[in-house]
């Protein structure tokens, strides 16, 4: 260790090696054998249960947890990947406490959800560390569809597509297929290589090919691939960054934290990762949970969220919000930054204090400053490119129905398209829907 | 503190609870400890006649079912009675009695269907200074293929000729243990009773296969490959218990005979449904098994405080239900009751109405918003949703009040019970008199 939390600017090492593994590993550990049998036991097998309503791609849950409880986690599996082919991703990263464990009735009755993420988990970890893929291909049609984005829209898609016995290209302008599962989730969430482990998984389906480093606008055109394929898929996500609108964006230290994020997740040594003394995350939803979280684990002496409205109105969820402070992250809420200060390098930021009037936010003409050597942008992202031809809405990808863009042939899901929230789960169920829906239109 | 003492047969306890002869009694360091926990008396477990010991299997001789979090329900075992020579354990006993006069000190015992073989053992026992002696007719595993045990108590007249061989050899108080493995329980009492004895105890275990392992199909516990029935005990035989009790207490031939209660008692509650259905006292094994001689201590505390709470002697609860327990013939008709669900308290899992839907009367409805509610015109308060409900008291029964109209009949409730013997509808209804 040369560096310690005190050490001043944005430098790696400022803990130990063995302690940054440990503030890296798995956040929730998985469940043993028994504990899945009492957690499964918990379940009350809800009519119509309102977990399922609750989930985005509405696995069944109380039947897949009964088969946990009746020791075939296997079956299990298949039930959660038949809705939701990415049920491994999910188990860990859905916001569970905001959708399926939130409408547990167990909640409701003592403030205690079956733990469905975790069992989840139990349930699918055990197939794919068999390496058992429980579906396979129907006989060939000799449709062909590109899918563009290897993140969890492309994949749902590219997998259903496959299975129904389309041939499927699938583009990504990374260097590594899975989107945000592999670049985007905080890195104790997705332990082990798990988004790529997963990849590798899903490709088993056959019948998908995938060409890493081909961006859309870049590489590829839509018409080029109206052209080539019987079907196009959009999926590529937000390649783009908001701006933050404050003086001094520019100074060195500011960084956008999807960046952040994905260095942290590419890194093979998390040691050599800089990270600032000061750290002040701008931005209030998972991504700014995530790049706060990460910044404390790494080392940093002081890490704010600054949000400028109020804890209630924060897209990440009160969970989240006391993980994070949990780890010794300090929220500043109503505040928005007006300018990064320093010479050069970041020194700190200047922060007013805000009101809500109506719908908008307004300064209150008091401020205050944060000192900062590093600040993390996490303020919303946007379309990197926007495909010719495509009715746009709310700076994404209009859809109609199951992912249906406004030109014909062309189907959009995920965080591209509009509609839905921007969730790993949310992006499945796009997927898979559109696949449907083009399956349909390609054999109707 | 409620008084707990207890007078069995004239044997004196500092309260009603015994270990059941069982391996939990079946040496001096076992039965000591018991007595230091608190307990009670104990049943030592069955002694045989003289000779070489009994021989055990050396592979596992208990299986169990569980449920929730791997807790025990039910336990069977092939066990055999004791293993160890008569003279060691009689040795055993007149020591323990010796050191724990205030504990009760009864002794199981199964020697083969003959006089002499009964007259032999009774003398060696009550030299012992025992309080009095069980006859053990029940076990239905092993010994019952030799001619004992069930073989035994399944037949009346066997029941009734040993027992009166006992009473006529000894002076010891003589309790007749009953298996389970028969068709009406009332038969072997009222043999037990014809015989002389001074007490029934029962249930002891019900024949069993626990499982079966579904990969080398052998029945559970496995003996290499192979499996024989077993005795069933635990939690989940308390019901079964407790109505042969309860028949055993209202029936015209063994009414006022002392029963010792046993079954799956495995808290306080338990015992004290056992005394209320008619048992003097209770016997308990499988709790003990499983959670260890301590349990003893929340019995002691939770009987007392529930007769302090309800301002009871001991004697008070002995029987308090059994007037109660009645055939169903005479069960009141006119008493109408419908659920009500506690729409504070619903959690809205919906299984009242899964329950009632699919395998009930449909009469519980579900709005969109996930409203469970009951439909009294086609309630017929079958209890299913109370039973099915996971939240307590969220679900009840409530009683019509007489004059009310009962949507589901179309009839007047009335307050003036009415019962299957004057049912229209019954053939053999009596007339009422004009």
């Amino acid at each position: 260790m040369t560096n310690s939390p005190f050490t001043p600017g944005i430098v790696p090492a400022r803990l130990d090696g063995r302690v940054l593994q440990e503030n890296f590993a798995d956040l929730h550990a998985p469940l043993d054998a028994h504990e899945a049998l009492v957690a499964a036991d918990r379940c009350y097998f809800c009519h119509d249960a309102p977990c399922i309503t609750a989930c985005p791609t509405t696995i069944d849950i109380p039947l897949f947890i009964r088969q946990i409880a009746t020791g075939t986690p296997e079956a299990a599996a298949k039930t959660i990947f038949d809705q939701n082919i990415l049920g491994g991703m999910c188990a860990r990263v859905c916001p569970t406490e905001t959708l399926c464990e939130q409408a547990c009735v167990r909640e409701a009755a003592e403030g205690k959800p079956v733990e469905i993420g975790r069992l989840q988990r139990y349930a699918t970890d055990r197939v794919m560390a068999a390496g058992v893929h429980p579906f396979s291909r129907a006989p060939q049609t000799g449709k062909r569809v590109a899918v563009v984005g290897a993140g969890p829209a492309g994949l749902a898609c590219a997998h259903r597509l496959a299975m129904k016995g389309h041939e499927i290209d699938l583009f990504d302008a990374r260097p590594k297929g899975g989107g945000l599962n592999e670049y985007g989730i905080a890195t104790y969430k997705a332990t082990d290589g798990f988004a790529g482990a997963e990849l590798d998984w899903l490709m088993q389906i056959g019948g998908i090919t995938l060409h890493t480093g081909r961006a859309l606008g870049r590489d590829l055109s839509l018409d080029g691939l109206c052209a080539d394929y019987d079907a196009v898929f959009l999926g590529m996500g937000l390649g783009g960054v908001n701006a933050l609108r404050a003086a001094g964006e520019d100074r060195s230290g500011v960084l956008d934290a999807v960046d952040f994020i994905a260095d942290l997740r590419q890194a093979d040594d998390l040691a050599r990762l800089p990270v600032g003394r000061n750290v002040v995350v701008i931005g209030g939803g998972m991504t700014a949970i995530d790049a706060a979280v990460q910044s404390k684990l790494l080392g940093a002496e002081s890490v704010t969220v600054l949000y400028r409205r109020d804890r209630a109105a924060m897209p990440a969820s009160r969970y989240e919000q006391d993980l994070a402070a949990s780890k010794g992250v300090r929220f500043v809420f109503n505040a928005m930054p007006i300018a990064i200060l320093g010479n050069g390098a970041v020194t700190g930021v200047t922060v007013e204090y805000t009101r809500a009037e109506g719908k908008s936010l307004i300064g209150t003409g008091e401020t205050f400053d944060i000192p900062a050597d590093q600040i993390l942008k996490a303020i919303g992202q946007t379309l990197a490119t926007t495909p010719e031809e495509l009715n746009i809405t709310g700076g994404k990808i209009a859809v109609t129905g199951p992912g249906r863009t406004s030109r014909k042939g062309v189907w959009a899901g995920g965080d591209c398209a509009a509609g839905g929230e921007d969730l790993t789960v949310t992006a499945v169920a796009e997927g898979r829907d559109a696949a449907e829906d083009m399956h349909d239109r390609l054999m109707g | 503190m409620a008084d707990l003492s207890s007078d069995f047969l004239g044997i004196k306890s500092p309260n009603p609870f015994w270990l059941a002869s069982a391996p939990p009694t079946d040496k001096a360091y076992n039965v000591v400890r018991a007595f230091e926990a608190g307990w009670g008396g104990v049943v030592w477990k069955t002694l045989g006649e003289a000779g070489p010991p009994i021989v055990n299997v050396n592979g596992p001789r208990y299986g169990a079912i569980w449920g929730a979090d791997r807790r025990l329900l039910g336990l069977n075992n092939i066990e055999l009675i004791i293993d160890r020579t008569l003279e060691v354990n009689l040795r055993e006993i007149k020591q323990v009695k010796r050191d724990w006069p205030d504990r009760a000190m009864i002794v199981s015992l199964m020697v083969p269907c003959e006089e002499q073989a009964w007259k032999a053992i009774l003398p060696l026992v009550e030299e012992t200074g025992a309080d009095g002696i069980e006859l053990n007719f029940g076990c239905p595993h092993g010994m019952s293929e030799r001619g004992m045990g069930a073989a035994v108590g399944q037949v009346p007249e066997y029941i009734e000729m040993v027992a009166r061989w006992c009473k006529q050899n000894t002076r010891m108080p003589v309790i007749v243990k009953l298996t389970p493995n028969i068709t009406d329980i009332r038969y072997p009492a009222r043999a037990a009773k014809k015989g002389g004895a001074d007490a029934v105890s029962l249930i002891n275990t019900i024949s069993s296969i626990i499982g079966v392992d579904l990969d080398d199909f052998s029945p559970q516990p496995s003996i290499d490959g192979k499996g024989s029935h077993g005795g069933y005990c635990g939690p989940a035989v308390k019901p079964i218990a407790l109505n042969m009790v309860a028949e055993i207490a209202r029936d015209a031939e063994t009414r006022g005979m002392p029963i010792s209660g046993i079954g799956g008692v495995t808290t306080w509650r338990d015992a004290a449904e056992f005394l209320a259905l008619g048992a003097g006292n209770v016997q308990v094994c499988t709790a003990a098994m499983t959670y260890g001689f301590k349990i003893v201590q929340e019995m002691i505390s939770g009987l007392s405080q529930y007769l302090d709470h309800h301002d009871m002697a001991l004697s008070d609860l002995i029987g308090r239900a059994v007037p109660n327990v009645t055939d169903w013939q005479y069960l009141n008709l006119n008493y109408v009751t419908k659920a009500r669900i506690d729409q504070d308290a619903c959690i809205k899992c919906g299984r009242c109405y899964a329950a009632c839907e699919d395998t009930s009367h449909q009469a519980i409805s579900m709005s969109p918003e996930r409203v469970f509610e009951v439909m009294d015109d086609e309630c017929v308060a079958c209890n299913l949703c109370v039973n099915v409900c996971p939240v307590d008291n969220c679900i009840t029964m409530e009683r019509m009040p007489a004059g009310a109209v009962d949507p589901r009949t179309g009839s007047v409730v009335t307050d003036v019970p009415a019962d299957w013997t004057t049912h229209p509808n019954n053939p053999a209804a009596r007339t009422a008199a004009e």
